[in-house]
């Protein structure tokens, strides 16, 4: 178990690596950075400048040692739309990303398992449409189509929630429902899937003969087998959440790590981009690595393997 | 065969599964009884309808099977007409089965201790996980497996086959059940330890007087290892009798094909023997006996009426053949 | 009881019970179901596939054409789709937004198709670091979201309609190099390219004669589920800005464009959006479909 957690740290830890250079490549590549660092109204001699200080007529490998020395102190340079270190805009805008796509995840559970767990129990009932329509529907759509939709219905017509904005529960439910229906669909299909397979089990026949009551041979034996797959899940539905949320905050005006791409995109500011890139690619890998050991440790025949 | 001391009695089983092409009845009257403290041997070939024969005595045929007719005589009552809720009371607790595939026949994620402890949670009410744990560990100490009291919170992908195959006769003996099934208990076993699961079988019966049903296709398994035994043939038993007899002296045509098709080494010969042709297709039966596409003796009688399962010498013995062997051991 | 069971007279007078067959279990058969599932949704699909190609023709007025004094009309027989606010015509503007928006999409799921397909295979053929490096490679596609990737791809290279297929594509062909190899791998163990090498067959020749077809199937199963997912990359690309730059409309900019007016004008939003539902939704279960066929297919062999 120790050796395998070795060895995905050491491959995160390469890939994390290969991803700064590839920012770094392309970034440089694509253009000067005297011109893509520095906002466009510079003049000449503050290129110069720059060019200086940053060493830019030094070779490559020179450059990316010094980039990746930055890195490891936090130092990104400096966002030049806000004139503050990159690194702390994005750790700002992070926070209520985090709390949505949070929110999201944790709907798209509450809602998407037990509706597979009712699915895959009382089959071929109406219950089981309702899951289907519910995730063909949700699997359809665009997050921020589902999330007009709803502020037509809900905001406009209905006049019951906010249209945008940050805030309390109130302007968080809109984006997660609409953010979460895709994930939620997911994991109903899913859910239902595993647990089917589970019930056709041997050991599930075996607990059956033992007479284990019904409920408890569906809810205790089948499901602990059928949701350890789910948390591989999860962790995929995370990304996917995280690209969601970027049009979502677009369409609720949420000042998150998303919207924020898209203005320092849009904007040009590029040492906020290089950032946003790293730290997002960070916090990737350190929950798909979260993930792998929390699955690790709750298969017992990984945990105690041969 | 005395029925008075018969634990279990079967009569005229039958069980159907729904198919596209319809109702096929892959258990087709089937009679036999069990005493207490002996074994019955059933033995046939894949698909005669054997493992459904046990299943339907426990009422756990798959969504798409059912018991279309018959009875399942155990403890003064009808099974078939028992509720879902009363059989699952009798499971585990009065009957026991063991299935055939070890690898796959306990739950990956919990503890063998759990798994075991757990008829004693639901047949015998205890709720202390510690009390369950150390009934757990004493039957498995019965069932001899080594290292129990470390290995008792091991779970189940460290212990091999065999291994597994005790902690299910564990499992089943917990609660001291007056009959045990065990559905090929030892067809995915290596041959050395095939032996010792049945005679931990064996060991068990003999404690507690425990009727015994062994459903195989391992004839000398059955040879040494049954007082009775009932040959299926296409869901239905074609002979039936004390084991010696029915192997010594083999009455039905089918039944002596077996017993010759057993290689032995005291008769050398060059070619092995083996019975022609296939056996009918679940439900696919033919009018008359249903071996009488393969049996060389076959007349027209044969394919136009069907043998009952008569008695004969002395009633110990059951055959369904136009033209038995009559011979005794 | 002995009875002489030699002589035939004595059995028992009842006849057996005959075939037990009783009449056909209502029930409908599964494979009809599956079928119809299939064909509606290839229908659909091609549908709007050939609306989309055809769309200068199918197209009542020109999508570019504007008419302010026509502007922000709801639905009507005039304009099936209503106008948007320069007065053009939405009905068009979608035909045509599918036209760019599936282009797209069938394009850029083609090139990571194929692209990841080959460096899959050719990755579990050679192995060793060759095999390592690509996988790293995959990895880094896999370190971010293909959302995140994608925006700041464009943004560095610029946002029009051939850089939005690229990029797509470089944030997608991962999941099929990945699946490709898995099969490639699993396949060249099987006893049939066993065979063929112990026959004497060529590399190149089990490669292309066996293993190529037996990834056939996952291939096309990926490609019909990804589709849809590609075609609502593309339509949150356009939808932020970054993608197809106006004029030219693609679903995902109609929907932002018409985001400012779903208080009164609802249909800009609503209608390019339900084709796109339409048409993912129509993707969506032609993937399901093939991936069930094939399993069902696997399960006999």
């Amino acid at each position: 178990m120790l050796m395998y957690m070795l060895k995905r740290i050491a491959s995160a830890l390469l890939t994390l690596l290969a991803m700064s250079a590839l920012i770094f490549v392309m970034v440089r590549l694509v253009g000067d950075p005297a011109h893509l660092l520095m906002p466009p109204e510079a003049t000449d001699a503050d290129r110069a400048l720059f060019r200086q200080q940053l060493g830019l007529s030094d070779p490559m490998p020179i450059q990316y040692a010094r980039f990746l020395a930055g890195l490891v102190k936090g130092d990104f340079g400096n966002s030049f739309h806000f004139g503050v270190p990159a690194l702390s805009i994005v750790l700002v805008r992070l926070g209520p990303s985090l709390t949505l796509t949070l929110a999201a995840m944790a709907a798209a559970l509450l809602v998407g398992v037990p509706l597979g767990i009712a699915s895959a129990v009382w089959k071929g009932r109406l219950v089981e449409h309702v899951m289907k329509c519910f995730s063909v529907a949700g699997q359809a759509a665009p997050p921020f189509f589902f999330a007009l939709l709803m502020i037509r219905f809900f905001s406009v017509k209905l006049g019951w929630l906010p249209t945008s904005g940050y805030g309390g529960w109130r302007h968080l439910l809109l984006p997660v429902l609409a953010l979460g229906w895709y994930s939620a669909a997911g994991l109903a299909r899913l859910t239902q899937a595993n647990l089917l397979k589970v019930l056709g089990s041997e050991y599930i026949l075996v607990a059956r003969l033992k007479g284990v009551p019904e409920r408890h041979v569906v809810l205790g034996h089948a499901l602990k087998n059928a949701l350890l797959p789910i948390v591989t899940f999860a962790a995929s539905q995370f990304g996917i959440l995280i690209g969601g949320a970027v049009s979502i905050e677009a369409v609720f005006a949420w000042p998150g790590f998303g919207s924020m791409m898209v203005e320092s995109i849009n904007q040009l500011d590029f040492t906020v981009v290089q950032a946003a890139v790293i730290v997002s690619t960070l916090l990737f890998i350190l929950i798909n690595l979260a993930v792998d050991v929390l699955y690790a440790w709750l298969d017992p025949r990984i945990r105690y393997g041969h | 065969m005395s029925t008075s001391q018969a634990v279990l009695r079967v009569d005229n089983l039958v069980a159907e599964i729904a198919t596209p092409r319809g109702l096929l009845r892959v258990v087709d009257g089937v009679s036999f009884s069990v005493d207490a403290g002996r074994t019955l041997g059933i033995v046939g070939e894949s698909g005669s309808g054997k493992s459904m024969t046990c299943l339907s005595l426990l009422n756990l045929l798959p969504a798409h099977a059912r018991i279309a007719a018959g009875a399942v005589w155990f403890g003064g009552e009808d099974l078939t007409k028992k509720s879902p809720r009363a059989m699952r009371q009798l499971r585990g607790r009065r009957i026991g089965m063991i299935v055939q595939d070890p690898m796959n026949s306990l739950n990956p994620l919990y503890r063998i201790g759990t798994q075991i402890g757990e008829v004693f949670k639901y047949h015998h009410r205890v709720f202390s996980s510690r009390e369950r744990w150390r009934r757990a560990l004493a039957v498995m100490e019965r069932v001899r497996i080594p290292a129990a009291a470390s290995r008792i919170g091991n779970y189940p992908h460290q212990f091999s086959g065999g291994m597994r195959q005790r902690i299910a006769a564990a499992i089943n003996i917990a609660c001291q059940p007056e009959l045990l099934i065990a559905d090929e208990p030892t067809t995915a076993l290596d041959v050395t330890i095939r032996l010792q699961i049945l005679q931990l079988l064996r060991d068990i019966q003999s404690e507690r007087n425990t009727a015994l049903m062994l459903i195989t296709h391992d004839l000398p398994l059955v040879a040494r290892f049954c007082d009775e035994v009932a040959v299926m043939y296409a869901g239905r038993i074609v002979e039936q009798g004390p084991v010696e007899q029915v192997f010594g002296a083999p009455a039905h045509p089918y039944t002596r094909g077996l017993v010759d098709a057993m290689p032995r080494i005291s008769r050398r010969s060059s070619r092995l023997v083996t019975i022609p042709g296939q056996p009918p297709a679940a439900g696919e039966y033919d009018i008359g006996c249903r071996f009488a596409p393969r049996c060389v003796h076959a007349t027209d009688l044969c394919r136009s009426r069907y043998p009952e399962l008569t008695a004969f010498a002395d009633g110990t013995r059951q055959v369904a053949c136009w033209y038995p062997r009559q011979e005794s051991v | 009881m002995a009875t002489d069971l030699t002589s035939p007279l004595s059995a028992t007078a009842e006849t057996n019970v005959a075939i037990t067959l009783t009449p056909p279990v209502a029930r409908r058969s599964r494979p009809y179901v599956r079928h119809w599932r299939l064909m509606l949704a290839a229908t659909v699909l091609v549908l709007i596939v050939l609306s989309a190609i055809f769309a200068p023709w199918l197209a009542p007025v020109d999508p570019d054409a504007m008419d302010l004094a026509a502007a922000l009309q709801a639905p009507s027989h005039l304009h099936w789709f209503g106008t948007d606010p320069l007065g053009r015509d939405v009905l068009s503007r979608t035909l045509f937004g599918a036209r760019m928006s599936l282009f797209i999409a069938f394009c850029a799921v083609f090139l990571a198709g194929v692209a990841g397909a080959a460096i899959g295979i050719l990755s579990a053929y050679f192995g060793g670091w060759i095999d390592g490096m690509v996988m790293r490679a995959a990895d880094i596609q896999y370190a971010l979201p293909p959302v995140i990737l994608a925006m700041v791809l464009i943004g560095i290279i610029g946002p029009n309609t051939s850089n939005v297929i690229i990029v797509i594509t470089l944030t997608n062909w991962a999941r099929f190099a990945r699946v490709l190899r898995a099969e490639a791998l699993s396949l060249s163990q099987r006893d049939f390219v066993l065979l063929a090498r112990l026959a004497g067959a060529s590399p190149w020749r089990i490669a292309l004669r066996h293993l190529l077809p037996g990834v056939r199937d996952t291939f096309l199963v990926l490609l019909t589920l990804d589709i849809g997912l590609i075609i609502i990359l593309e339509s949150a690309l356009s939808f932020l800005g970054l993608g197809v730059q106006p004029p030219t409309p693609s679903w995902g900019s109609m929907i932002s464009d018409g985001r400012a007016y779903l208080e009164n004008a609802w249909w800009i939003s609503v209608m390019p959006g339900l084709m796109l539902m339409l048409t993912v939704l129509a993707a969506n279960q032609l993937g399901d479909a093939f991936r069930e066929l094939r399993y069902s297919a696997r399960e006999v062999e």
